[in-house]
């Protein structure tokens, strides 16, 4: 072998090793557990084929959580990227309090999701929370937000969309301000109007930025569950059950690794199809500056 | 000249409008803060004279075991990015400027990390470590992470910019392959090793989950594990000592961000562009 084939592997080894054995070699080995029933104490588990699957499949519960992520996703996913992208107008042109605007839509990104948990948790309680407070103002009554399985996922959508819309608005505000000066100069002389200008001009050259938007919030919509663990723990009545944590509640409380292995396989063909988007759509028909 | 051509009324309402959503932003912090810094009857009604008190924060502090959950945290963090930095620098650099067979297609095989993160992998990884003896150990926390294929990714789009005439200059005054990656790519790379940093630090000091299921005892569990143990299980409903402990776990990290804000921002956008 060549000297620099073999520096190359040395270089390459140590960070492919931990790669492969927390990141591939469990991918692989979810794929394979899933096709063997779960193993108990030191016998070997029996392959059962698609039996999971079907099991699975016959699972109300997880219909519900795919249900529930499926609403959570198409929620979350375009409210916080459009106030995302309102953000970054906002603070992309100079006006009053510019630098404490910015810091206080992007405060939410720096908290840990268990710290946002626990602040909303206290502005959900009935009657003190703020949320009763504020509806008390307008006549309205005592709610339990996070007790009424009608409002307990939508509280949670609010929670993701206060946390992430600000995590967003950074990629927008980078984009923005690499957007050349003299397109909005010739637009101006142009006469052309701003609501023209956003829509023919800036929304065209952001199409980049929303796609790598879009994707990560797609992960986000599959990946982050804290907020759930914390405040409803997939209730009330399965309402807040989203896919990760039904994989969470099977393999660490019912211990049930197979059918775990089975919801991950498809979690991870959620996120494949998600990267085969990307690698698709945005490697080809878009490029960066 | 901009100016000119839109009515300063639409202006104002959209200065207006911005600073309406920054208030609703930044109202659960606010919320939080007055909660923490006052006696536990003000938690539910607003009242400026209501007197400041620290007793939330020091209660708090004595319920539960922070001090060692913020020892583990840093220990956690400061592991996770150091064997990152150089686990990835060594990686980055082979793939940036070496050529050997299969090199495109083993980078593809590295960014599949980019979409399938561990985060997802609870029930395997838990398995693997198990069997490894190392559950219940920061280590275990850490392991899943430390490669990482976008520390790789950042580290060798940067690299691929540093001119190769100064890599040759260091070749011809001797420098074998690892003098070189150390006095001429590390240092002009610092920019991106100091944003990947940040944006590394910021999630595993976050992070929970994981956490939450390695761990199962005081000398191992990181801060967000240890706040929601002290949050579900020792409290009853005080909020305003839970608030005081939610806003401790976040200040370092907090403080960090309010005093580098501007370093924090364009690290975020610089790992973020790819």
């Amino acid at each position: 072998m060549r000297r620099e084939t073999i520096h190359a592997w040395l270089l390459l080894l140590p960070a492919l090793v931990l790669l492969v054995a927390f990141t591939h070699w469990p991918a692989i080995a979810t794929l394979i557990d899933s096709l063997y029933a779960t193993p108990h104490g030191s016998r070997v588990a029996p392959f059962v084929g698609i039996d999971n699957y079907t099991d699975l499949l016959d699972d109300p519960v997880f219909w519900q959580a795919l249900r529930n992520n499926a609403w959570y996703a198409v929620a979350t996913i375009p409210v916080s990227i459009v106030i995302a992208f309102l953000m970054a107008l906002a603070v992309n042109e100079a006006l009053p309090g510019r630098s404490l605007l910015r810091m206080a839509y992007f405060l939410p990104t720096m908290l840990p999701m268990i710290a946002v948990a626990n602040i909303w948790l206290f502005f959900y309680t009935p009657d003190y929370g703020l949320f009763d407070r504020i509806m008390a103002l307008f006549g309205g009554g005592r709610h339990n937000w996070l007790g009424d399985p009608t409002t307990a996922l939508p509280a949670m959508i609010a929670v993701a969309v206060w946390k992430e819309a600000g995590f967003f608005m950074i990629f927008y505000l980078a984009a923005l301000q690499t957007m050349p000066t003299d397109l909005r100069e010739a637009a101006a002389l142009e006469g052309s109007s701003r609501w023209n200008y956003l829509r023919r001009v800036t929304l065209p050259l952001l199409m980049p930025t929303t796609l790598f938007v879009l994707v990560n919030a797609v992960i986000n919509a599959f990946r982050v569950i804290d907020h759930i663990v914390v405040m409803t723990r997939g209730g009330p009545d399965n309402a807040t059950t989203l896919l990760l944590y039904y994989i969470y509640e099977v393999g660490f409380r019912f211990w049930d690794t197979a059918a775990a292995a089975t919801a991950t396989v498809v979690l991870l063909t959620i996120m494949a199809l998600a990267a085969a988007f990307q690698f698709g759509v945005l490697g080809r028909r878009v490029h960066y500056r | 000249m901009m100016v000119a051509l839109y009515r300063p009324i639409g202006r104002n309402l959209e200065t207006v409008g911005a600073w309406l959503l920054g208030l609703l932003w930044m109202l659960p912090l606010l919320y939080a803060v007055w909660t923490a810094f006052h006696p536990a009857i003000y938690a539910t009604h607003f009242d400026p004279a209501a007197p400041l008190t620290f007793a939330n924060f020091k209660a708090a502090w004595q319920a539960a075991p922070f001090t060692r959950y913020l020892i583990n945290t840093v220990m956690l963090v400061t592991l996770i990015l150091t064997a990152q930095f150089v686990l990835c620098t060594l990686a980055a650099f082979a793939f940036a400027r070496l050529t050997f067979p299969g090199r495109d297609l083993l980078f593809a095989v590295v960014l599949l990390q980019l979409m399938v993160m561990p985060d997802v992998l609870l029930v395997e990884n838990y398995r693997t470590l198990v069997q490894l003896h190392l559950a219940d150990t920061i280590l275990a926390i850490a392991l899943p992470y430390l490669g990482s294929a976008f520390g790789i990714f950042l580290l060798r789009q940067t690299f691929l910019t540093i001119p190769q005439p100064l890599d040759d200059a260091a070749r011809l005054e001797g420098c074998g392959l690892l003098a070189r990656l150390w006095r001429v790519y590390v240092p002009l790379a610092k920019p991106t090793y100091i944003a990947y940093g940040l944006v590394s630090v910021s999630y595993h000091w976050n992070n929970f989950l994981w956490p939450l299921i390695i761990t199962n005892s005081v000398t191992t569990r990181p801060l967000t594990v240890g706040l929601a143990v002290f949050a579900t299980t020792d409290q009853g409903i005080d909020w305003s000592i839970v608030t005081a402990a939610t806003l401790m776990t976040s200040a370092p990290l907090l403080i960090a961000f309010l005093l580098f804000q501007r370093q924090f921002v364009q690290s975020f956008m610089r790992a973020g562009i790819r």
